[in-house]
């Protein structure tokens, strides 16, 4: 009786969200992966039979993960995160190079991305070390510690050539927001990001004078005037972040890279070299737009999408294959989809705040933080909206790494909410 | 609010994915159809385009294989370029701008390297193809015309332009379609309808099978073959008498609408306008703004049509009754009023009736009929709406109707007119006594004339003249077999029919009798001008003749038109004797009149507005022959004809 009750207590909306989206991403890992006209479920050479695999994995996965005891993930997290950072560390040395990364550990076979498992070892040290007795989150001293935290995993996969994972990093500013760090952060954070893209699109001469003009017209219609030289460091300050960043884009960022926000910020004008980088650099997102706006309102069908079957959009199967759904399904897939995962997100903050502990509130908001950051730049990034980052869509996205280190996130903190009547 | 920023951004970025969503795939997109998507590749399986046959059976138009030399660009590998040149009859420096060219394009997809090759030339190529690599044939269809004649009926097909492919998704870039002629006319018979194959194709182009297995693919519907109403030996010989004359003949059997013949002079061969040359060959006929080989005299020349003209206004006159055709009418060398002369006329016998009115074609007596047409109105424009009406049931002043894609409306004036182009309204039946002898503001075409022809030929009806005999398994238009009646009635017919007789048996056209056929006829002269340097100046008359026989259970009615041949009989005239006792008898016995028409030429006449120098017209023009080698080569021809 008093074990049956306990199963009750999982969020089942958390885990029925989980299956769908995971369901429905397979369905379109075999559309876009689908070579001839059979498709045979179970042949393990072919992503779609693998990931069929990994989802029975998966399943054993989380009857392991909620049949440990909650306590022990509050209690072992600095030893899991330790753990984490050497295998991180690791690839260094025994990595493979996989499309100009060295994300991957080659064990016999099968390749292994630690960093899918980086993200929510980080969540649990971050939650523990917030949630200590001794932390204040609002002293200069704890914050750089958090940050120290997080600084290392996003530092050594982008040393390893995976900028999409460092970004997501980024979304730790949401959490320490939450747990009372001031909004100044978050200000500054937001301000920086826009100062450095207009510098970029309209130059750096241009946006200092407009933020001359808005800094010198907020200071004189302010009643209490503080001195004169905050809004003239505050000009000069600004100044600098944009030649920084103009610097940056023009001489330290690799081209590729480049290109990609040059696109998205609609930079180039000539229309024979605007044609060419459509057929290079621009291809994948190019073809990943025309997928998407073929289907329609309820798109071609499941395996009839025509770009799907002649694999028009390059990585469809993973970091892509929302462009899939988009094709196959119309417009009525896609937006179901991402109220699926707007569902998800905002159950998962619900029942974070629910929490009574801190370690496990934080921890939730990290949960929710972390598959936002995915969700928000893997679309985006398909449809055109940000620049082309690689990142999977998480639970949609072939990859056996990517599943598996999400269900970890996700059903640690399913264990954790579960017990939280126990929680004192 | 530190609780509810997260929600907030989260909620913010779904609104942002799904409005993305809708602007991508709903207002930006659509639906993508088959055909639009550029991840199916669509092969078209071209028909066999109908045949074309004139009103004997004899095969005028089948089809001949032509042969492209394709490529793709980057599959070429290094070869000897001289030796494969020269077999294809280029230089170096053509192979290399349309290998750049076609790399430019792109690389990957095949261009077309020379475009249809003679069978001659593809032979010799064939047989070194395979030292050739990233080369290959395919293999079109063209058309192929069994005979030289006919080029304006039979029309050419060619590549089909951006605005057809705009307006008609059937078309593809590169598609053949009906040019001129039946060909465009009757295009989508002729044409059939193209299959299609749909194959699906990944991203480096290559095909990865059958979309679907098939399933929307079609199969190809043969052009279905058509028989037109030509009848190819009469337009054979037409043609042959047109030689060194311009001008225009249009026959037509009364008694159905067909067209019989129908020649416009000069043309061309119909060859010409066929595959790799067509366009060079098109471009150098199009220039010709002299002699305008593409310009369909018979269909399209809109001429005042002097005398034939005359007839109508006898048949209205009667109608009307305003005269009878015992009503006899002088004439002093031309028609006065009071002491001054609307209209000249020549020397003959006075007073005349109606039937020498019309057999010497006296044109005070039409002037007179006409006065008395209008005048019977108080208002002369009620009367010229009331004479306009009866030209009009002819098939004048409007498109014929007819199903060849061009010609002109011609013009038959109508009370309004005359109202707007005296705007005080002063003017009556003196001021617009011209068109009593159709020259003046009335304007007509051949065929029209021709057509006028037959509704006479039959006492008051006509049916639309047509070039489409016959359409495999399907029947033709009911339009061309329902007659359309005139506004006169049938017994007002035989006078006038009998007085057209009288012009062959005792009239302008007496010398041009042939035996044991009764031939009705009217000459006719018509004035023209040209601009020469900006003066307006006097050409040598056009020389018109129409005429239908037998009087009794007519087979033939046609107009036929020669520029500046002078008199009505002279060229005109003796022409339309001709195609007639060949299209009756199937012979010539009139070998005087053949042997004349073949001998005399207008070249000179045509070459005198260009030469700078001041020259004479009519009467003071002079009949120049061709030299004997032209005449022999004329005879041989003829003599080919007849065999």
């Amino acid at each position: 009786m008093v074990e049956a009750q306990k199963y009750f207590k999982f969020d089942w909306i958390t885990i029925f969200l989980f299956f769908l989206l995971v369901g429905f991403g397979w369905l379109n890992i075999i559309s876009a992966s689908h070579s001839g006209e059979t498709i045979d479920y179970f042949d393990f050479s072919q992503p779609y039979g693998k990931q069929l695999l990994f989802i029975f994995l998966t399943i054993g996965l989380i009857i392991i993960l909620l049949a440990i005891e909650s306590k022990f993930y509050e209690r072992f997290s600095s030893v899991i995160y330790i753990i984490s950072m050497l295998s991180l560390a690791g690839l260094f040395i025994f990595g493979k190079n996989v499309n100009g990364a060295t994300s991957w550990y080659d064990i016999g076979g099968m390749t292994l991305q630690p960093s899918e498992f980086a993200k929510a070892a980080t969540a649990l040290a971050v939650a523990k070390y917030i949630s200590d007795l001794n932390t204040d989150i609002k002293r200069i001293k704890d914050q750089i510690s958090v940050l120290a935290i997080v600084a290392i995993p996003a530092i050594l996969v982008l040393l390893q050539k995976d900028a999409g994972s460092t970004l997501v990093y980024g979304c730790f500013i949401f959490i320490l927001y939450r747990e009372g760090v001031s909004a100044a952060y978050l200000l500054i954070t937001l301000s920086i990001i826009i100062l450095s893209l207009l510098s970029i699109k309209f130059g750096v001469l241009a946006t200092s004078i407009v933020m001359v003009i808005i800094v010198l017209t907020h200071h004189y219609t302010r009643k209490r005037k503080p001195l004169i030289i905050q809004p003239i460091s505050i000009i000069l300050l600004s100044i600098m972040i944009g030649y920084g960043v103009k610097y940056f884009y023009d001489d330290l960022l690799p081209a590729h890279q480049k290109d990609r926000i040059t696109i998205w910020l609609s930079l180039e004008k000539d229309p024979e070299k605007l044609e060419r980088m459509k057929k290079t650099i621009a291809y994948n997102l190019n073809e990943s737009e025309r997928a998407i706006s073929s289907g329609g309102l309820t798109g071609k069908g499941f395996l009839e999408g025509t770009r799907t079957t002649g694999k028009f959009v390059p990585e469809q199967h993973t970091d892509y294959i929302f462009s899939t759904v988009g094709e196959e399904w119309g417009f009525v897939g896609s937006a179901f989809v991402v109220i699926l995962f707007v569902l998800l997100l905002m159950r998962i903050l619900h029942l974070a705040e629910l929490q009574k502990s801190q370690f496990s509130r934080v921890y939730g908001y990290s949960v929710a933080a972390i598959i936002f950051m995915h969700f928000l730049i893997n679309i985006g990034m398909v449809m055109g909206l940000i620049p082309t980052i690689g990142i999977p869509l998480p639970l949609f996205s072939y990859g056996g790494s990517g599943l598996f280190g999400f269900t970890i996130l996700l059903f640690i903190f399913i264990k954790l909410d579960s017990d939280r009547i126990n929680q004192w | 609010m530190r609780q509810l920023l997260l929600f907030i951004i989260i909620g913010i970025t779904g609104i942002t994915f799904i409005g993305r969503l809708f602007y991508l795939q709903i207002y930006s997109s659509g639906d993508e159809n088959l055909y639009d998507d550029n991840a199916i590749r669509k092969v078209y399986d071209y028909p066999k385009r109908g045949f074309v046959y004139d009103r004997n059976g004899n095969l005028l138009v089948d089809n001949q294989p032509s042969y492209d030399v394709m490529f793709i660009p980057r599959e070429v590998k290094p070869l000897d370029t001289l030796d494969f040149c020269k077999l294809l009859k280029i230089t170096k420096e053509d192979f290399i701008e349309i290998y750049n060219k076609a790399y430019a394009y792109s690389p990957r997809l095949p261009s077309v390297f020379i475009p249809q090759l003679t069978k001659e030339d593809y032979a010799a190529l064939q047989e070194k193809m395979r030292k050739f690599e990233g080369f290959y044939i395919q293999k079109r269809s063209l058309r192929h015309y069994q005979t030289t004649i006919g080029a304006n009926v039979l029309g050419d097909i060619g590549e089909v332009n951006d605005a057809i492919i705009e307006k008609n998704p059937y078309y593809k870039m590169g598609d053949l379609i009906g040019k001129q002629g039946v060909e465009i006319s009757y295009e989508e018979i002729l044409r059939g309808v193209k299959g299609i194959k749909f194959i699906q194709k990944d991203r480096f182009n290559r095909d990865l099978g059958p979309y679907k297995n098939g399933i929307y693919d079609t199969l190809p519907k043969q052009g279905k073959d058509i028989t037109i109403t030509i009848d190819a030996k009469l337009q054979e010989y037409g043609e042959l008498l047109m030689q060194h004359k311009r001008g225009g003949i249009v026959a037509i059997d009364p008694s159905s609408g067909e067209i019989l013949l129908m020649v416009t002079a000069p043309s061309y061969n119909p060859n010409l306008l066929v595959g790799r040359a067509r366009s060079k060959n098109f471009t150098k006929l199009y220039n010709d703004s002299i002699a305008k080989p593409l310009f369909d005299r018979g269909l399209k020349a809109q001429y005042a049509p002097g005398s034939p003209f005359k007839v109508l206004n006898a048949l209205i006159g009667l109608q009307e009754k305003v005269v009878t055709t015992e009503d006899q009418f002088s004439c002093r060398m031309g028609y006065y009023l009071g002491s001054r002369r609307l209209t000249g006329c020549h020397a003959h016998s006075s007073p005349l009736s109606m039937n020498d009115g019309i057999a010497q074609s006296c044109n005070a007596y039409f002037a007179n009929v006409y006065r008395r047409i209008v005048d019977n109105y108080d208002d002369p424009a009620e009367g010229v709406d009331v004479w306009s009406n009866h030209v009009k049931s002819f098939g004048l002043g409007n498109y014929l109707g007819y199903d060849l894609k061009i010609g002109n409306k011609g013009r038959i004036p109508d009370g309004d007119f005359y109202n707007k182009w005296y705007p005080d309204f002063n003017w009556g039946s003196p001021t617009t006594i011209s068109n009593s002898i159709g020259q003046g503001e009335v304007e007509t075409t051949p065929i029209q004339l021709a057509n006028m022809m037959a509704a006479i030929a039959n006492r008051g009806y006509y049916y639309t003249p047509h070039i489409i005999k016959k359409i495999e398994g399907q029947t033709i238009d009911k339009k061309f077999t329902t007659p359309n009646y005139t506004t006169i009635d049938k017994e007002n017919f035989e006078p006038v029919v009998q007085g057209m007789f009288d012009v062959y048996n005792k009239g302008t056209a007496s010398t041009l009798q042939v035996p044991d056929i009764e031939i009705c006829g009217k000459t006719g002269t018509a004035e023209n001008f040209m601009k020469i340097n900006g003066v307006t100046t006097q050409l040598t008359d056009h020389s018109i003749f129409v005429a239908f026989a037998p009087k009794d259970n007519p087979k033939i009615a046609l107009a036929v038109f020669v520029e500046n041949g002078y008199w009505g009989s002279r060229f005109a005239g003796k022409i339309a004797s001709l195609i007639i006792e060949k299209y009756i008898k199937g012979e010539i016995t009139r070998t005087d009149l053949e042997d004349w028409i073949l001998r005399y030429s207008l070249e000179h006449e045509y070459e005198k507005p260009y030469s700078g120098q001041p020259f004479g017209i009519n009467r003071n023009s002079t009949l120049e022959m061709v030299d004997e080698t032209e005449y022999n080569r004329l005879k041989e021809q003829l003599k080919h004809l007849s065999s």
